[in-house]
């Protein structure tokens, strides 16, 4: 049999030879970036298990000693726990003995944490307090079996992570040697990270979670984004919640890797440049206008939206009075969950709680504005794991990676792949 | 008023299922009274009492205001639906009200695509009789579905 010329071509060479950096620095994303298993690995281990801190959570998910919340960072499970002094801890959710993921309540409230296996006991620490039969069993004046003599409780705890608190939101590091997480945010985004959690008691109001076909990072560079809402989102170009033509900043840390996008709205129905787009529709209205009814809170200040991304793992949001956390949780190189954990604030009287939970129409996984966000980045995804050779282009605003104080670029996409390639050389 | 019996009960679910498995948007909305109810909730935050919903409307113009959405405004792949909805349990009937829990499947298929199970869960509905017949005074659907498969553009 000789070789089939309708075959598809010899499989492309590893990532290791490819190098991770090809046409980045032209404005140009391979589409491997997106699909490559090895890639995605090296991702897991170098941003989410080293050198960052992710988001596991609010305290205000854990209020009580004993509470505790499991969550992700990265692929791995993690829970969030306050110990009987309110202390908060973050542990892996992998016993020490067998290695199972023990704890399957996504929250509660336990005096110890128990595997089922073997019944090891941990304190909400990780430490491990028990071990049936540790020191054998006593039959006819003999001790059968048990752990050597030389078994210490110190040495099997759970892993425990860093942990960092923020204004009641609270993040975890796999890794011991991790930057203080004030460093790691860097000054000028931690100002945005502050303005949201600014120490006032938090309320939850629940959560909205799906699974997004796309990878991981479409949705930091969806977020790092400041041109497609104003095109993509007729509920922001036409209401003025998002337009082109607001007043707008856009910050990066030193590193380039988290960012705050920061817009004022105004221009509602306006037309103008801003408004040539097909999505501007100045005809509609709302036949209930409850869903925009949008009071100024006093703790925003000028800015009407600011969307934070912390890379790798969050995405902070304040879109009017709409406020939220929406976490990203790596599930494989072409599919992410999408964990959005919404809020209010202790201090909030009942139509300011009121008013949070119906703008939330306009976001999470059937949001008037943030489905769209969902269904595009399938969409990308498909194309990325069809046409292996073709790239993304961030070419809007140039090519090369600084603030700005307007919409049209993409400069926080370029910013972010700039640290990528630094990280994953 | 006089109580509405089973069978009422039953047409009135499955004018539902046909209107929202048919995109019949204008339809769906005018299964309700204009000071209705509507909510697409995960079940853990019903039997946590977070009261965030996925969806939550207010008003029958909140329902035509989402009508509007599907058709103008959200960007979205294309899909048919199709409810299976199950016998309804009458929970209660007070003057005028009846109170019932029914069990209900959706399947998405997109286009080109297998057929997927999409969101199951149950209606728990309070049902007010009008002179234009039955309506949704008060529509939960609570899924156990928590994980969304990417988006929910339609009503369920």
């Amino acid at each position: 049999m000789t070789a089939d010329p309708a075959l598809p071509p010899a499989p492309e060479p590893p990532v290791e030879a490819r190098g991770v950096d090809q046409g980045l620095d032209r404005g140009r994303i391979p589409f491997a970036t997106y699909t490559d298993e090895a890639l995605y690995r090296r991702e897991l281990d170098r941003l989410f298990y080293r050198g960052h801190w992710c988001y596991v959570g609010l305290e205000a998910e854990v209020p009580a000693p004993g509470d505790f919340k499991r969550t992700q960072i990265g692929e791995r499970s993690v829970l969030l726990t306050r110990d009987g002094d309110g202390a908060l801890h973050v542990v892996e959710n992998v016993c020490a003995h067998r290695g199972v993921a023990f704890c399957r309540e996504r929250h509660g409230n336990r005096r110890t944490l128990v595997c089922p296996y073997h019944q090891w006991t941990y304190s909400l620490a990780g430490e491990l307090q028990g071990v049936p039969f540790r020191r054998g069993l006593r039959r006819a004046g003999e001790v059968q079996g048990g752990m050597p003599a030389d078994f210490r409780l110190e040495d099997h705890g759970l892993t425990r992570l860093e942990v960092a608190t923020r204004g009641g939101a609270v993040f975890a590091s796999f890794d011991h040697g991790v930057e203080p997480f004030e460093q790691f945010v860097g000054p000028a985004v931690l100002r945005y990270v502050d303005r949201l959690f600014n120490g006032r008691a938090l309320r939850l109001l629940g959560y909205n979670r799906q699974r997004i076909p796309g990878n991981w990072k479409l949705m930091q560079e969806n977020i790092k984004d400041p041109y497609h809402p104003g095109l993509l989102h007729t509920w922001f170009v036409t209401f003025g919640l998002w337009r082109a033509d607001n007043a707008a900043q856009l910050i990066m840390d030193r590193h380039h890797r988290h960012a705050a996008m920061i817009s004022t709205r105004g221009n509602a129905g306006a037309a103008s440049e801003a408004s040539q787009v097909a999505s501007f529709k100045p005809q509609m209205t709302l036949a209930d206008p409850r869903f925009l009814d949008i009071v100024h809170e006093p703790w925003w200040g000028e800015p009407t939206a600011v969307m934070v991304t912390l890379f790798p793992s969050v995405i902070l949001q304040q879109q009017v009075n709409s406020v939220s956390t929406r976490q990203i949780v790596p599930v494989g190189p072409g599919v992410f969950d999408f964990v959005w954990t919404h809020f209010a604030f202790a201090d909030d009287d009942d139509a300011m709680i009121q008013r949070r939970l119906r703008q939330a129409n306009l976001f999470g996984p059937a949001g008037f504005v943030s489905a769209d966000d969902g269904e595009v980045i399938e969409l990308s995804q498909r194309a990325f794991a069809t046409s292996p050779g073709g790239h993304t282009t961030v070419e809007l605003g140039g090519r090369d990676v600084g603030d700005a104080d307007h919409m049209i670029t993409e400069t926080l996409i370029r910013g972010m792949y700039r640290y990528w390639q630094q990280v994953m050389a | 008023m006089i109580d509405p019996d089973y069978a009422e009960l039953l047409q009135l679910q499955a004018a539902y299922a046909a209107a929202v498995d048919a995109g019949d948007w204008d339809t769906w909305a005018e299964l309700f009274i204009d000071d209705c109810r509507y909510r697409l909730q995960p079940r853990e935050n019903y039997d946590r009492g977070l009261p965030l919903a996925t969806l939550a409307f207010e008003s029958k113009g909140m329902l035509q205001d989402r009508a509007y959405g599907i058709r103008e405004t959200l960007f979205h792949d294309p899909y048919y639906q199709r409810h299976v909805v199950g016998p309804p349990l009458v929970r209660r009937r007070e003057a005028g009200r009846v109170h019932t829990e029914t069990a209900y499947a959706v399947f998405r298929t997109k286009l080109s695509e297998p057929t997927i199970v999409f969101n199951v869960g149950r209606y728990l509905d309070e049902i007010v009789a009008t002179p234009a017949g039955l309506r949704f005074a008060v529509r939960l659907a609570i899924y156990d579905s928590e994980l969304i498969p990417n988006s929910i553009i339609y009503p369920i």
